[in-house]
């Protein structure tokens, strides 16, 4: 009895110290970094497209009046498995990113981690931003170095055991996170390309648009199909054609590049909700960001997602 | 036959009133339903899909500042749940700011009322009420279940 449990405990443990290796938090060195000239305009439109200020600005009672340079932290995120509370990101370099190199920030929206070498929860989507180009993530950092600097740390997340270890989204990165930089596709036009890129990088749009696992990571094969909101709050439309050739109105790719220029939609609805924030950030991007992000949405698969809770009378 | 347009009116009149005072919730959703019907015919002249005609732009206006007078009467305590409303939780809170929201509408929709004479001073109109005032209350207070 005692050597089987001696082999037990013995098992447990290389069990246990191989999971510890393969949960080491990935980091990219300085030295991979070729020498780079940031282009502060790329930034900006990669900070718009990827909706930095929209979690990391410091937050108003109403979202209208958020000051989107002043990027202080403190919002609360509400999720299945407690409340985020998002950090300062300013270039303060006490309580901000300010003391960061980009060496840092690119292993923080590549690989999830932190400055320290510890894991950022998925709250923050890296599972998006992990397909971001290097020069582009150079030049959001650069970016957002020109912006004031914002004093004050965010509160600590306030989220149920077990998911609070760190160390355990090592392996939750091990199931979900790719690691794959964006490909060009060679058959698909320009705008396509440029659109799939905006889409599932620095747009992160599927991070609200998709259904999620128990363990909160995108349903794959029901990506863009829609989904109960992260935050709790109401339901994310499908937005695959078999979302938007239905309800209300019928999209057209026109329609798309319009709504997130001005919120509005076929029905004569004004975007509300998570969405209209959204469209304050993509309506600062470029005609042509817009159009190739409305093609290579319309080109999506149709996909049925999940049903909505039905409605009560 | 006046007297009959006059009953009529009456009839309906109490009748829309009656609703209201019965069901909130039905009544709010068929205001905002014909808002988005209005809406419709404004997109469409902007989109360039339908001729500009200011006398529908005027109609939609006065359909709009009609629907914000009546609003506000239309969320008592008893009607936070139920009807499949989108009604979001806040407004009761901060009901202040939410009745605000409506009386704004009303000033800007009859503002540019008066002063949209175009089709170009229709877009500048009708994209910033649809983004500021449909669309910041939405952002706050409304919120989609399907």
């Amino acid at each position: 009895m005692r050597k089987l449990s001696l082999i037990a405990a013995a098992v447990a443990a290389i069990v246990a110290l191989a999971l510890w290796v393969v949960t080491v938090p990935a980091s990219v060195p300085s030295s991979v970094l070729p020498p780079h000239t940031p282009d502060l305009g790329n930034g900006r439109t990669m900070f718009h497209i990827g909706g930095c200020a929209s979690c990391h600005a410091t937050p108003n009672a109403d979202p209208a009046k958020v000051d989107g340079t002043r990027l202080g932290g403190g919002l609360a995120l509400k999720s299945p498995f407690g409340t985020f509370y998002v950090p300062n990101i300013s270039p303060d370099p006490a309580d901000g990113i300010g003391a960061w190199s980009a060496a840092d920030f690119v292993t923080a929206l590549w690989t999830g981690t932190s400055e320290r070498g510890r894991h950022l929860f998925p709250a923050f989507p890296y599972t998006s931003y992990q397909s971001m180009q290097l020069p582009d993530v150079r030049d959001l950092f650069a970016y957002i170095k020109t912006l004031p600097p914002v004093a004050g740390r965010a509160r600590r997340h306030d989220i149920a055991f077990p998911f609070n270890i760190r160390r355990l989204v090592g392996i939750w990165k091990l199931l979900f996170l790719h690691g794959k930089p964006f490909v060009a596709d060679p058959e698909k036009s320009a705008a396509l390309n440029r659109g799939n890129y905006l889409v599932n990088g620095p747009g992160h749009c599927a991070e609200c648009h998709s259904p999620r696992n128990a363990l909160g990571a995108i349903v794959e094969d029901q990506r863009f199909a829609g989904g109960p909101s992260p935050d709790g709050r109401g339901w994310v439309p499908n937005i695959t054609p078999a979302g938007l050739a239905n309800g209300d109105a019928v999209w057209s790719e026109k329609d798309i590049a319009s709504y997130l220029a001005d919120g509005m939609n076929p029905a004569g609805d004004f975007a509300g909700g998570a969405m209209a924030e959204v469209v304050r950030n993509t309506a600062k991007l470029s005609t042509e960001d817009r159009a190739a992000i409305a093609a290579y949405i319309a080109s999506l698969p149709p996909r049925q997602g999940p049903k909505p809770p039905p409605k009560r009378p | 036959m006046i007297r009959t347009v006059v009953a009529v009116s009456a009839i309906v009149l109490g009748l829309g009133a009656a609703l209201a005072q019965q069901d909130p919730i039905a009544a709010r959703r068929a205001l905002m339903k014909s808002n988005g019907d209005q809406a419709k015919i404004g997109v469409a002249m902007m989109k360039g899909e339908a001729a500009f005609d200011l006398e529908k732009v005027h109609k939609i206006f006065a359909a709009w500042a009609d629907a914000a007078e009546k609003m506000p009467s239309l969320f008592p305590e008893t009607s936070k749940t139920g009807g499949d409303t989108a009604a979001d939780p806040k407004i009761w809170a901060n009901m202040d700011d939410f009745k605000g929201r409506f009386a704004k509408f009303a000033t800007d929709v009859k503002e540019a009322s008066a002063k949209v004479t175009d089709l170009d001073s229709f877009k500048a109109a009708f994209g910033s009420i649809g983004k500021n005032d449909c669309g910041g209350c939405h952002e706050q207070y409304r919120v989609k279940k399907s």
